[in-house]
Order: structure tokens, then sequence, then C-alpha cells
């Protein structure tokens, strides 16, 4: 009897014992991971490898240039070689983690025969006139002429040409290092054509810090898809002034060209408005000398702030905005002028601040006061405000003077107030600032999700990533080969991409747990589950380790 | 003999000793030059983000400290369009305000900060964490007007004033949800690592404030908060017509500091951490400066609580024909079609259902006033003693 309680007793020990384990068991190998999986926040695979291989990326850009000798330009023999390509390969020494090359490719051949007739033309403008007729030339490459050395298409104490579209003309030499030489006088007008380290200096003035503080004032405007242009004209007193400006007029005969030519860069949109009884924030001195008021240089960083308020540049979008205003001076304060550090007069009495807009102050012509009485109508001379405007308008966007190669004749701009190389230049700027802004911000993303644990990637996210990283490897393909066309399109794209990867609205991160939080959560639930079924596994083990003892003591 | 010979070396040394001191200062001079430029702040802009996390009318305080702020910061410069104002926005208008559509700050109703251009971006029920947290990092939905964004760049001083009730390391928004320092360290980090600041001033007025800027870690930020941990910021003053304590003492003093500054002063950050000792404000103020760059004594007030612009004379024109007959006439036509196409974009701009939708506010659940429990109880008790008294003979 003792016997079979004994046995059944055992056998329900036995059996307590597998559905002890049997617990543990499931609890462990099913029950935790099954939490772990359910619990950990959801992450769609992104190429952390590729973002990271982003950072070495070397960028090479290839400026191709053909170059076209005339019949007397070189010696016989030379002349002989062609045609060839020579390839002139620079490091541009910034201090910024991505490597950039600058490779000018220039492809030597002899001229046509309708090149030859052009060049022999009187002047150089009636040469280009013939030249361009003929050719449209891809973004990005120029074309050089090489003309003999007696030539008169140049004057004669100028050794090169820059013209306003593609083209440039040197002077060619006799003598047995002929290409060598020309090589080096092509290559100078070509940079200062194309590309040189402050163009990308400029471009990269956000992403390298020790420029921080010396780079002030050229500061150009951030690369955008669109821009806001609005002009305001202010009149602050409408009493003695009734100021007209034919707005429509200017922007559609002046504004609206450059804005053409510059449509490459992004959407552009005009408006205008006037403003009364909106006076400037400084009171301007007396100046007894010139009987005028004027407004000191110091003085003027104070004037945009109270006047920014009423122009409603912030409703208008979300592009940026850049402002600019035509102040009509008081009477009382007629005439006003703008004086520089020196106390001089400014020419233009109009200043400007970077990535914001510029101000001119447009006085009323005192003998428009002699015969009427008050308010005096104003019309206001478009032509001189637009040619101010325009001019700041190209300083805002970077367009800057180039390092124009010593002996060299310079065309002005004419006709849109751009020239197709300055947009060029434009382009490799945007181009590079655009795949630095892009890779910046893919590789903090993929730090800021090693750092901080509970964000959430969505997979359209994931694959705003994707698409942001070939189009960066894209770009730097098509400006390792030349097509600056494509290669600012693809950089523009991966700029889209990867802002819109990083500032989608779901990657908020999930509001953060303290410790002792989700202790408080996870205790009750597993606490009361977790304890007999430790306390067991410790029992079974305590007593399997006694019954191996106890053979060995018994022997 | 000896006394010419000491007297021509004496001149000698007075000689060198005065190129020496010439050469000296002009040396000085370039390098003071110098070293200006590096103190200088290279920012571009100013931005302000004030939050106000209160409301119910006797928080009236925190209302009227967000104001003032907001006023000392328009008055130094910063326009509405940079500043992301955050209130409930419901004591200007409250029944219980014995002088309608005003907040003051100074008791006898000397100023009135509420005023008739007060731009309130994110107003009432929209003043929660997950909103600020998406204006910090910049995670907006599209359809947010530019007003309530934060579009500062890298080269943005940032102001960010925060008042309300707070305790080791949480601050309370609008009594229903907190805000953890870990959470806004993060949303910092955030910005940093997408460059949207250049230097961040911090500013927090609630209980142990200093609890909230502990867990900071990225760089170029300074903070400052008006009481340690463990210590508890106290209001200034009541004012008996209006009822409730006007403004807390930091702020207060903060804002007399303020009222002398213009935007061309030069006075620097060491000044302000000097303001309400212990004396005048009971709990003591604190500071971190370990994570920014600058020494403080070089960062000036009107670097963030101002707004001054880098300006350059224009001296460049570009010389333009007067007059293109020729493409005038081609022009008009263009003008005409894009005013036509222009027109019919301008309906499909506004998503209305977009712009109207909000979550909806959840309803929080009390627990039953004193005069529900009562009835309940007289409702339970009268049910016992008419079916039986038996179970419930202990407590009777």
């Amino acid at each position: 009897m003792a016997a079979a309680g004994a046995a059944a007793t055992d056998l329900e020990v036995v059996r307590g014992k597998r559905a002890a384990l049997f617990f543990a068991a499931v609890a462990i190998l099913l029950g935790l991971p099954l939490w772990w999986k359910t619990t950990e926040t959801y992450r769609a695979s992104l190429p952390y490898s590729e973002i990271s291989g982003l950072n070495a990326l070397q960028l090479r850009l290839m400026v191709p240039v053909s170059v076209v000798f005339t019949g007397e330009s070189v010696p016989l023999d030379d002349q002989e070689k062609l045609p060839f390509t020579v390839v002139h390969e620079r490091e541009i020494p910034l201090k910024y983690k991505m490597k950039i090359k600058c490779r000018f490719q220039k492809a030597y051949r002899k001229t046509l025969v309708y090149e030859e007739e052009a060049l022999s033309m009187g002047s150089i403008q009636e040469a280009e006139a013939m030249l361009a007729e003929s050719q449209e030339q891809a973004e990005g490459s120029l074309t050089v002429y090489v003309i003999s050395e007696h030539s008169s298409l140049l004057p004669q104490d100028m050794m090169s040409y820059i013209g306003p579209k593609r083209t440039a003309v040197v002077r060619g030499i006799m003598h047995r290092e002929a290409f060598n030489i020309i090589g080096h006088r092509v290559i100078q007008a070509v940079q200062a054509m194309s590309l040189t380290e402050d163009v990308l200096a400029a471009a990269l003035a956000d992403h390298l810090p020790e420029d921080k503080w010396s780079s002030d004032k050229r500061r150009p405007l951030k690369s955008s898809l669109g821009y806001e242009i609005t002009f305001s004209l202010l009149n602050p007193d409408p009493k003695s002034h009734d100021v007209h400006w034919d707005i429509q007029g200017a922007v559609r005969r002046y504004v609206q060209p450059f804005l053409n030519a510059l449509s490459v860069t992004g959407n552009f949109s005009v408006d205008s408005q006037i403003l009364y009884y909106a006076v400037l924030g400084v009171n301007p001195r007396f100046d007894p000398a010139s009987s005028s008021y004027y407004l000191a240089a110091h003085s003027l960083p104070h004037v945009i702030n109270p006047v920014e308020s009423r122009l409603g540049s912030s409703a208008a979008s979300l592009y940026p905005v850049l402002n600019f205003l035509l102040y009509v001076p008081e009477l009382a304060h007629s005439p006003l002028y703008i004086q520089d550090k020196d106390g001089a007069p400014v020419a233009t009495n109009a200043f400007h601040s970077p990535r914001w807009g510029g101000i001119m102050v447009y006085n009323v012509d005192p003998k428009a006061y002699n015969a009427s009485e008050l308010p005096v109508r104003v019309e206001v001379d478009m032509v001189r405000v637009m040619e101010v405007f325009l001019a700041q308008l190209r300083l805002l966007f970077g367009i800057a003077q180039p390092q124009v190669p010593p002996k060299c004749l310079f065309s002005r701009p004419k006709g849109e107030g751009l020239m197709t190389w300055e947009l060029d230049r434009l382009l490799w700027a945007r181009s590079v600032e655009n795949l630095a802004t892009a890779t910046t911000t893919l590789t903090s993303l993929a730090q800021l999700l090693g750092k901080i644990s509970n964000i959430v990637i969505k997979d359209d996210v994931a694959s705003e990533v994707y698409r942001a990283v070939a189009a960066v490897q894209k770009a730097a393909e098509e400006l390792a080969s030349g097509h600056l066309a494509s290669a600012f399109a693809a950089s523009q794209e991966a700029v889209t991409s990867s802002e819109r990867a990083f500032f989608d609205p779901s990657l908020l991160h999930l509001l953060y747990f303290p410790d002792d939080q989700k202790f408080a959560i996870y205790i009750p639930l597993f606490l009361p589950m977790a304890v007999p079924i430790l306390l067991s596994l410790v029992k079974i083990f305590l007593e399997s380790r006694k019954s191996w003892k106890k053979p060995e003591k018994t022997d | 003999m000896a006394v010419t010979y000491s007297s021509t070396r004496r001149g000698v040394a007075v000689l060198a000793g005065l190129l020496l001191l010439s050469l000296g200062s002009v040396a000085t001079s370039q390098f003071e030059e110098q070293a200006e430029q590096f103190f200088r702040s290279g920012h571009t802009n100013n931005w302000a983000v004030l939050v106000c996390t209160s409301r119910f009318w006797f928080n009236y305080r925190h209302v009227a400290n967000t104001l003032s702020v907001y006023r000392s910061v328009k008055r130094l410069g910063i326009p509405d369009s940079h500043i992301v104002l955050m209130l409930a926005d419901d004591m200007a208008c409250n029944p219980r305000n014995p002088k309608p559509a005003t907040v003051f700050s100074h008791k006898n109703m000397e100023l009135n900060v509420y005023g008739d251009d007060v731009e309130v971006d994110y107003r009432s029920y929209e003043v929660t964490v997950e909103n600020f947290l998406r204006v910090l990092t910049g995670r907006i939905p599209p359809s947010t007007p530019r007003s309530k964004r934060l579009l500062s760049d890298d080269r943005s001083n940032i102001l960010i004033y925060m008042t309300g009730h707070g305790g080791n390391g949480f601050l309370k928004f609008q009594d229903s949800e907190e805000i953890t320092n870990i959470e806004l360290a993060d949303a910092f980090e955030q910005m940093w690592q997408k460059r949207r600041y250049n230097e961040l001033l911090f500013i927090i007025d609630t209980c142990q404030g200093a609890s909230m800027y502990e867990r900071f870690y990225s760089p170029n930020i300074m903070a400052l908060a008006s009481s340690q941990v463990g210590e508890d910021s106290l209001s200034h003053q009541p004012d008996p017509a209006i009822g409730v304590h006007l403004m807390d003492r930091y702020t207060f003093y903060v804002l007399e500091f303020l009222e002398e500054i213009n935007p061309a002063s030069q006075t620097n950050m060491n000044d302000l951490f000097q303001v309400c000792p212990k004396s005048l404000c009971v709990s003591t103020p604190g500071h971190r400066t370990d994570l920014f760059q600058r020494d403080p004594k070089n960062v000036l007030i009107t670097d963030f609580f101002g707004s001054v612009r880098k300006v350059e004379i224009t001296t460049e024109t570009i010389s333009l024909q007067p007059d293109l007959g020729v493409l005038e006439s081609r022009d008009k036509e263009d003008w005409m079609d894009e005013e036509l196409i222009e027109s019919l974009k301008y309906a499909e701009q506004l998503p209305v259902a977009q712009i109207i939708h909000q979550k909806p506010k959840l309803k929080d659940w009390h627990p039953p006033g004193g005069f529900i429990l009562g009835l309940w109880a007289l409702i339970i008790m009268v049910f016992f003693k008419t079916y039986g008294i038996k179970h419930m003979k202990f407590i009777f």
C-alpha cells in the first residue's frame, strides 16, 4: 500500500517536473522571442554601407573643351599633329571630406571652313555672330578659338577674349613649345569661365567649418527648388509724393528674361506691392555741407527689421523669398543718400543683405516740386531701378566677377544680364552644393538612427532613401562624364529625396519611456508568471544535482 | 665720461623701448582684429520659439511670462515671421478676467502685454508635446502654413523659452501630458544633425528647471533655468484686482534686465547670468555653458534676443538697354496667357480638408466628485437596507 502510494506520488512528481520544464521551455523559447519581436520598432532596411560610402565620394568635375586652331596660329609641324586630346586634371584644395578634382579635357582640332571664315572677319562681334548661328553648345562645355599672333580680330595688346556665349578666343604663337604655351593660356581662360577654387568654396561655404567667420559677406542663396521674388515700393509720405511705377512692364522687359535664363536652377515667381506710410526704422541725419540727409553705413543693419514685418513675405510661399524694396523718402528727409564706411555717398544709393534682398533709395527730382502743389506726381525711372535690382539679384545668387586672366578682353553681359557660362558656373556650384547637402542629410539620418533607438522607418521613407542614394551616385557619374545638365537634375533629385526622407512626419521619435516606467508596465505582467517557473526550475535543478551526487556517495 | 656713456645708453634704451612699443601695438591691433572676428557669432538670422505650457485661469502668470518675453524679442527686432509663439491663449477672453482682452504683467495694471498685434501661432489645444517636437525637428505635415514652421538654417540663432509647471526631469504640457528632458535633448540632437541652428539659447522658468537641461549633449547650446533640482520657482506678486499672480520672479527680473537693452547694445551673457540672485528670487538660477563653443562674455544679448543683419553696399550695376521694342508685343501675349493659367491654379492651392483636420481631443476622465459619490452611497445604502442587511452587517 505504501509502495503503491509512493509510486503514485513518484509518478506525480515526475509529471509535475515535466510540466514545469515544459512551461519554462514554452515561456523561454516561444514567449521571449515573440515578445521581443512584437515590441521592437519597425525599421525598413536602409543601405547603411552605401551611405557611409558616400562620405568618401570622390567628385570629378569634367569640363569638355574643344580647342580650335586656325591656319596660321601655330607652326606647321605642330599643325600636323592635330587632332588629339590633352587632359589637365587638378585637385581643388578644400578642407572638405569630399575630394573634388577638376578635369579639363581639351580636344585639339583644326578649324572647319565656316569657322575659318568667321574668324577672319573684321571685329570680334561679327565673328561671334557668325559662329553663334551655326552651333548650339551643351551646358558645361566650352570652345576656345586660337587665332594667329598678328590677327586683327582682337586689339593688339589683348591676348585673349571671353565672350558672352560659351566661346573664348586666344592668340596663338609661332614657337617650338607652341602647344604648351597655348595650352596654358587656354586653361587660364577656361578656368575663368568655369571652375575655380573660390566658386567651389562659396558653394560649400556652409559645409566648411573654418570659413565660418571669414566668408561672412559672400553668402549666396542656398540652392532650392524655387524662389519667390517680391518687389515693394515704400511710400512713407503719400501726402507729398504720388508715386507711380510701371513694375509689370519693367519685370516683363528686364527681370523676366534674366529669370528665364536662370529657369534651369528653379521655379521663380515674381510679385510686387506698394506700401504706404511705411517708414525706415532709422532716422536719417542732416548733412549741412551738401544740405541733404544721409544714412550712415553702421545704421543700415537696423533698417531692415522694422520694415520686414510689414512686407508680408511670410504668407507668400514655402520657397525662400527675396525682397527688393524701393524707398521714396519723405519730403522732410529729401534728398536721402546712403553713405559708405568712409562717409562718401554711394553711387547706386542701394544696399543689400545676403539671403534677404536689397533696398534702394529713390530721390525725387527737385525740379518736380517747382511748379505744382502737393502731392507731386512721381514717375519712377524703372531702367535705373532695375539696373540696380538686377545687379543685386546677381550678387545674391552668387554670380560674381570671375578671375579674368591678364590682358583679357572681357565682354559685359547684355540682353538678359547673364552670360551663358555664368549660368554654367552657377550650375557647377549648385550641383556640388546639392551633392554635399544630400550626403550630409543621408549621413545624419544614419547617425540619428544609430543614436536614438525608437524612431520608426516606414517603407516609403526607405524607398526615398534608396532613391536619394542612387541619385547621388548618378550625379557623380554624370559630373565625371561632363554632362552638366543631367548632373544638375540628378543632384536636385538627390536633395529633394533626402530632405523628404529626413523630414517625413512619421519619423518623430516615439515618446520616450524612462526605465522605471518600463519596469512598472512589465513587472505586473511577467513577475507572477515568471516566479513560479523560476522557482520550480531551481528546485528541479537542485534535486537532480542531489540525485547525481548520491550514487557517488554510496559506493 | 661715465655719465655721458650711461646717458647715451639710457637714450638708446628709451628709443628701443619706444620702437618695441609701437611695433607691439601694431601687432596687437592686428591680433585684436583677428581675435574679434573669431569671437563674433556667425549667424545671419534669428528665430524665437516661445512656449507656455499651462492653461486655466490660475496659471495667468505663465501666459504673462511668455507674452512679456515675446514683446521684448519683438522690440529688439525679431519679426513675427521668425517667432513661433505657443500659448493656451485662454486668459484674455476668460470669463474670470475682470479686464477682458488684456493680460497684464505688472501690478496696478501698468503694462498690457496682450496688445493688438500679438500673433499666436499655436493656440489652445494645439500646444502639445507632439506639435512642439514637430516644430523643433521640422517634421511637419505638408499642409502646415508657413507661420507655424521653424524655417531655420545652419546660420540661425534660436532662442527657446519655456515656462509652466515642471518637475525633476519633466515639464507638464496643458495638464495632460509631459515632455521629459531626454526627449528634449534628442530633439535638439536631431536639430543639430540637420544643422537647423547655429547656436541655441534655452531658457526655462519652471520648478526644478535645471533638470531639463541636464541631459543636453549637442554642441552650441547654452541653457538658463530659474531654479535648481529640488527647488521651486516662485511667483512674483499677486494683483488684488485681477486676483492671480501676474508673473514669475525669474522672468520678471529678466524682463527688467531686457528693458535696458536696445538693438545696438553690447551687454553680454555674463550679465544675464547674474540676473535674479537668491535674495530676490528665493530659488537659485542656474546655467549651463559647457556645450557652448564661445566664451559667454563674448556672446552679446542681441545675438539671441535681437536680430541684426549683415548688409553690404551695392557698388555695381548692370547696363540695360532702355527699350526692347521688338520683344514687347510677343511678351504681352505670354503675359496674358500666364494670368489665365495662374487664376486656375489658385483654387487648388488650399486643401481645405487637410487644413481644418485636427486630432480629436480625447476627453479626460476625472474621478467622480463629492456630490456624485454621496448620491451613489445613499442609493446603495437604501438598496441594501431594503433587500437585506446581513451582507452589510459589518459596516452598520
